[in-house]
């Protein structure tokens, strides 16, 4: 069976590679897509754990659910805003969009 | 019998519910608060009349007397020590229970007659309209005396509510409730008509100042009485009467050494000082020399005011209390050497008996006359409580009240004929002088056929004012306290006989006066009276002031004494004490001897002012026969001078040059003005402190806070991803402090 920390590992690079999306990339869908990605990385590190540590109750896999349904749902917002912000300023850039200041 | 105390909680709060409403509802129509007292005194009348006669069919009242009572002052130990508030009606009780709603109910009847009419002078100042300048220079006009009648009527039923609570309170502390608030009604209704004036005379005494004088003087008497009870509290733990007074163990307790350790007052007992003490509130309420000044200025109020407060009810409070208070001050009395309140009673009381009734002999004023009358009257009281004629002195105190509020009600009546007399008289053409007095008797004379009503009640009273034998109460009574003075104390007897003389004689001089003969002004000629209000309670009283006395006729008395059924008023009286007083055995000495000295009183005074009556311009003939003394009677000793020069004018020094110009405007006003020129010249000195310290803090704050914020405001830079990364660093800024705490350190 493979060990545990395997699970961890590429949850862990897939966290990193979300962040760094999040931080690094210019089209807002690609950061709405980083955040995706985090998640995920976190759902995996739930139902591993869920798997190695306590098979016999359901809670793993219930936080992930939520989690799936969250992210959906935070997928839908975010696209609608991106679509509603490209339509008034016909831009996706993050650095673009800063008029929310001093 | 548990209805008993809400029947004598009633008696009182009725009257004192009228006062209320009056004031606040009723005060703007004379007719409704007439209504609203004469119903509050009915109510009252009844109720009392109720309560009496359930007190009159218990047997044995003096062992069990009706009480009621609940806890008003939860104090300490809750059942013991709290102070309560109830009713008793006792034998002693149930007699003030029959005279004081009788006399105020008829004093009510009679006031709402008495204040319907009159007028009288008022200063005015400025520049309003006057009607005449008297020789003072004062601008005087007629002031309308009905004009405040509500509020006297509200005044009369709060003074009816505080005596009926006094009478039947049944502790020392709930009869000095009542006590004090008759104090406020007294000064209330002495200045009730505050803005008169007398024309002519600016130096007369006016009813405000009449007002304060009472009240400061009966509170001279008040705080020692109040020292006495706070003192009788705290060794008795109670005040109630019938624990203190029905309780041989509580007054042998009392009767022990007050002040062993001063040799100058080592023979007086506990009993004996708080006695004394609360024989001091007696002196000042009853006004009994050497604080008697007061009552004769009281007649300043209208006459139902003088009836009720200054003879039938406040006046009779203090012998009241001192009656009640009697096994306390008898305590360790074994019936001959007098205990030191006993003496000091029978001294004060019989030298005001006879001090009083001397003045009352040269008096013009026809209430001047009364009033020294009732403080002599009061004395005979005291002096019997003193000898220890505890029954005589609350009889006499019963038909005291009863003649004496007659005679007060009428002389008001022959005030008010003479008054208008002299309007009518006015519109027949006469002319008065502004300072003419309708209560001069020597303005007066031939009343008899005028107000025929008024002179045969008048004359009943002072018939019995002057112990008239067998038809009159005050014979009765005075008697009594004659015999017991004659069979215990020779001095003091000789000098109550020799007042009791004097009493015989002024009532004559005064009868004369008024009624006999021919009218000496044309005020008297064209009196008049014939208001039945002011009537009706005169023939009531006068039934009373005749056969009242009949229920202490002494079982010795001959044919009398078989047929009226044995002293019924000793018995019952009596047994008020814990040990019923011996009734003297009847002797035939002093009731001759005081027959004697009344009848020769009365002849004397028929012989110098009934058969020869004065003409007008008239001089009285006592003035001849006494000479300067006359002179000194009429300026009542000169008292009032002398308390003026001793103590009314240094107060006054004291207050104008040491307290005001000395203490407020120097030292207080100084010191005051000081601090304020100090602090003044200090913040002058300080403006420029103000301007750059303080002024300059407070805007650096606000400008450093305005400064902070924009150098900070490009945080704010509308990115989110530098938001995003700012928030991961810390993050990983608490994480690396997190690992470090946990695993590294």
């Amino acid at each position: 069976m493979i060990p545990l920390h395997w699970y961890l590992l590429v949850a862990a690079g897939m966290f990193a590679l979300g962040v760094y999306g999040v931080l690094a990339r210019r089209n807002m869908v690609a950061i709405i897509m980083s955040i995706e990605l985090m998640l995920n990385a976190v759902n995996i590190n739930l139902v591993a754990f869920w798997r190695y540590m306590a098979p016999e109750n359901l809670n793993g896999q219930a936080f992930a659910i939520f989690v799936f349904t969250v992210a959906a749902a935070e997928a839908a917002v975010g696209l609608a805003l991106i679509i509603s912000i490209y339509r008034a300023r016909e831009t996706v850039v993050a650095k673009e969009i800063d008029m929310l200041k001093w | 019998m548990e209805n008993i105390g809400l029947i004598a909680f009633l008696i009182p709060a009725s009257p004192l519910l009228a006062f209320f409403i009056i004031l606040l509802f009723t005060r703007h129509s004379k007719l409704a608060s007439d209504i609203v007292a004469m119903v509050a005194i009915l109510f009252t009348w009844v109720l009392a009349g109720i309560l009496l006669y359930l007190a009159l069919t218990t047997p044995h009242l003096g062992e069990e007397p009706l009480t009621a009572g609940l806890v008003w002052l939860p104090l300490g130990d809750a059942v013991t020590d709290s102070l309560r508030m109830g009713v008793l009606v006792d034998p002693l009780g149930a007699v003030m229970l029959f005279f004081v709603p009788l006399t105020a109910t008829m004093i009510f009847i009679y006031s709402t007659g008495y204040m319907a009419s009159g007028s009288y002078w008022t200063e005015v100042t400025g520049e309003g309209d006057h009607d005449a300048v008297d020789t003072a220079g004062r601008k005087l006009k007629k002031f309308d005396a009905t004009a405040w009648k509500a509020r006297f009527m509200a005044f009369i039923a709060l003074f009816a509510g505080a005596m009926l609570i006094l009478s039947l309170a049944d502790n020392l502390l709930l009869l000095f409730v009542g006590w004090e608030i008759m104090g406020l009604c007294s000064y209330l209704l002495i200045g009730f008509w505050h803005n008169r004036v007398y024309a002519n005379q600016p130096k007369r005494i006016t009813p405000m100042l009449a007002g304060i004088k009472a009240f400061m003087t009966t509170r001279v008497g008040d705080m020692p009485m109040l020292v006495g009870i706070a003192w009788l509290y705290s060794f008795t733990g109670t005040l109630n009467f019938r624990e203190i007074l029905y309780n041989p163990e509580v007054l042998e307790g009392l009767n022990v050494l007050a002040f062993p350790n001063v040799p100058a007052l080592a023979g007086v007992t506990v009993a004996g000082a708080i006695g004394i003490l609360l024989f001091m509130g007696a002196i000042g309420k009853s006004a009994q020399f050497p604080l008697h000044t007061w009552l004769p200025d009281a007649m300043e109020g209208p006459t139902p005011v003088s009836a009720m407060i200054h003879a039938a009810t406040m006046v009779s409070a203090g012998v009241y209390m001192i009656i009640r208070m009697f096994p306390l001050m008898s305590a360790g009395w074994d019936g001959h050497a007098l205990t030191l309140p006993m003496q000091v009673m029978a001294s004060v009381g019989a030298f005001t008996a006879l001090f009083a009734a001397t003045i009352a002999v040269a008096q013009c004023d026809v209430k001047k006359v009364l009033a020294y009358s009732t403080i002599s009257q009061l004395g005979y009281m005291v002096a019997a409580v003193g000898i220890g004629a505890y029954v005589a002195a609350a009889f006499h105190l019963m038909t005291h009240a009863i003649f004496k509020a007659l005679l007060f009600m009428g002389s008001g009546s022959i005030i008010h004929a003479v008054e208008h007399g002299e309007e009518h008289a006015h519109h027949h053409g006469h002319h008065f002088p502004i300072d003419f007095d309708a209560q001069d008797m020597f303005n007066m004379g031939g009343l008899w056929k005028r107000i025929p009503v008024t002179a045969w009640t008048f004359l009943i009273g002072g018939l019995a004012l002057s112990g008239f034998p067998f038809v009159t109460a005050g014979f009765w009574s005075k008697d009594e306290i004659l015999a017991d003075a004659f069979a215990h104390n020779p001095t003091v007897f000789w000098v109550l006989a020799a007042a009791a003389f004097l009493t015989a004689f002024y009532t004559m001089r005064q009868i004369g006066l008024t009624f006999a003969g021919e009218p000496r002004t044309h005020a008297a000629e064209e009196a008049t009276q014939t208001d039945w209000r002011m009537n009706l309670p005169l023939v009531v009283l006068a039934f009373f002031a005749v056969f009242a006395g009949y229920v202490g006729v002494h079982e010795g008395f001959p044919v009398l004494g078989k047929l009226l059924g044995g002293n019924f008023f000793h018995h019952f009286v009596g047994s008020t004490l814990l040990k019923e007083p011996e009734a003297l055995a009847f002797s035939w000495a002093p009731v001759l001897l005081s027959i004697g000295i009344a009848l020769s009183g009365l002849l004397i005074g028929w012989l110098v002012y009934v058969r020869r009556p004065l003409q007008a311009e008239d001089e009285d003939p006592l003035k001849k026969v006494l000479g300067p003394i006359y002179t000194l009677l009429e300026n009542k000793y000169y008292f009032d001078e002398l308390y003026d020069l001793i103590f009314v004018r240094p107060s006054k020094w004291v207050s104008e040059q040491i307290v005001y110009l000395l203490l407020d405007k120097q030292i207080i006003d100084g010191f005051l003005h000081f601090v304020a020129r100090f602090f003044e010249w200090l913040a002058f000195r300080n403006k420029d402190f103000d301007t750059y310290v303080v002024n300059g803090l407070g805007d650096s704050v606000a400008e450093g806070i305005g400064k902070t914020s924009d150098s900070f405001k490009y945080v704010q830079s509308g990115r989110i991803q530098q938001y995003m990364a700012i928030a991961i660093a810390g993050v990983l800024m608490l994480v690396g402090v997190f690992v470090w705490a946990l695993f590294l350190r």
